[in-house]
């Protein structure tokens, strides 16, 4: 298939193509998602993205889950639910054990990107760090900059993020773009820099055991 | 929502101005705002009506249509720092004037959270609603809420997280002031974006609240019982 554009992804999400077992997942993740899938070779994988700019109400994913996995349920043998908790309060976790299907474990994608046990020993020292990934590096004007009303409201930027001290961007490909355009998101935000490498942290080995389901 | 670049305040008269001020108010207009609390304060309005009316009643309109999904984080940013400045001009004034006092609320966001944007419209609106309240910014541990419980002697305290990682910190808050003896002591509101009711039951809090008008409501009447049981 195609690779998806990233606005379509963040407005729109991506449709199912077809496939035994179905990834659901945050249009955040569709390129990872499909590098993995295409690395394994895993063409019985079916990938469906919700629109990513769900996550501007977190409230509304649990919802929006259930109503994928409730549509599709039919039609494939297993699903499995790529969204961390993304700021559900656990409603997200607790859709997933009603509905019988498995979610990737941590609080959001930074956490599990960068491995969520190594995430938790560092949490502590980063309660400053505001992060971003490539997905959110290539959005951050249609994510953060333009719903966070700094386009024009600039004054904003210090109610928002007058606590933050540094930007870290996860980087889960080695793209000298990328490194430039965060460190320019770091720049308009006030932010100190780090690009720190992450891979696909602990979204390959969820997606490897989903693909060796034997459903 | 106003569009009307000509309109002279002064020329309003004070209902017509009120309502201009919730406009103004829901545009996030800080120097309209400011000039409109003037002019109601010459008109010899007391300070406790121009907040009540003007800046309480337009930001409560913020309010709800935040809830309803038709404004978003920036708008009520924006509407809240006009009313800040409304507040501003209003806080000496109010303590002169000998506004009703409802109540004493100590608020701060939890230990490893320094999101604040949510624990501070609480704030403002219920030092709007005539509490007295004892700010303690971010990242706070259970020793500096214990401690400014000890040192305020507050009706209320508010916790707030907008992590689900930090908002069980709530529960440590909750169950430290359990085993000192000291929970029935304070009514114990919770709020943030990935909290329910369900958490705040859990965790013991005595009310959650979804939004500001639900924390205000909240504590008005959770703090009559108090008073009405004393």
């Amino acid at each position: 298939m195609t690779e998806p554009d990233d606005s379509t992804l963040t407005e729109r999400g991506l449709p199912p193509q077809g496939g035994r077992v179905l990834l659901l997942a945050c249009g955040a993740l569709a390129h990872e998602v499909l590098a993995i899938r295409r690395a394994g070779g895993w063409d019985h994988l079916d990938l469906h993205c919700l629109p990513a700019k769900l996550h501007l109400w977190p409230d509304r994913i649990p919802a929006e889950v259930e109503k994928a996995v409730t549509a599709a349920r039919d039609q494939y043998a297993r699903i499995f639910v790529l969204y961390a908790d993304c700021g559900t309060g656990g409603q997200l976790q607790a859709t997933c054990d009603r509905l019988g299907v498995e979610m990737i474990a941590g609080p959001h994608c930074y956490s599990f990107f960068e491995g969520n046990d190594h995430f938790a020993r560092i949490a502590e020292d980063e309660i400053t760090a505001f992060y971003l990934t490539d997905f959110l590096t290539r959005q951050f004007d249609a994510f953060v900059w333009r719903p966070m009303g700094f386009d024009k409201h600039p004054e904003l930027i210090p109610m928002m993020f007058g606590h933050y001290t540094k930007l870290v961007y996860q980087a889960q490909t080695d793209d000298p773009d990328l490194d430039a355009r965060a460190q320019q998101a770091a720049a308009r935000l006030g932010l100190a820099y780090e690009r720190r490498f992450t891979g696909y942290g602990d979204l390959a080995p969820f997606i490897t055991q989903a693909a060796k389901d034997p459903a | 929502m106003a569009d009307e670049d000509d309109i002279i305040l002064s020329e309003l008269n004070d209902d017509e101005l009120v309502l201009q001020m919730h406009d103004d108010l829901y545009d996030g207009l800080k120097e309209e705002i400011e000039e409109g609390v003037n002019i109601l304060l010459e008109r010899g309005w007391a300070p406790y009506d121009v907040l009540t009316k003007a800046l309480v009643a337009g930001m409560t309109i913020v309010g709800a249509d935040f809830r309803d999904g038709i404004l978003f984080v920036p708008e009520v940013l924006l509407a809240a720092n006009a009313m800040k400045a409304g507040m501003a001009i209003l806080k000496p004034l109010l303590a002169e004037t000998g506004a009703p006092r409802m109540g004493k609320m100590v608020i701060g966001t939890v230990k490893g959270d320094i999101h604040d944007i949510g624990k501070n419209l609480v704030g403002m609106m219920m030092e709007g609603a005539g509490f007295e309240v004892l700010d303690l910014g971010i990242n706070n541990s259970v020793e500096k809420y214990l401690e400014a419980l000890e040192a305020e002697k507050p009706d209320i305290l508010g916790m707030s997280a907008l992590l689900t990682t930090t908002m069980p910190y709530m529960k440590v808050v909750i169950d430290t002031m359990k085993e000192k003896g000291m929970r029935e002591e304070y009514i114990v509101l919770v709020g943030g974006a990935p909290l329910n009711e369900e958490f705040g039951k859990a965790i013991g809090a005595d009310g959650y609240c979804r939004d500001a008008a639900v924390a205000v409501e909240m504590a008005k009447s959770m703090v009559a019982r108090k008073h009405n049981t004393m």
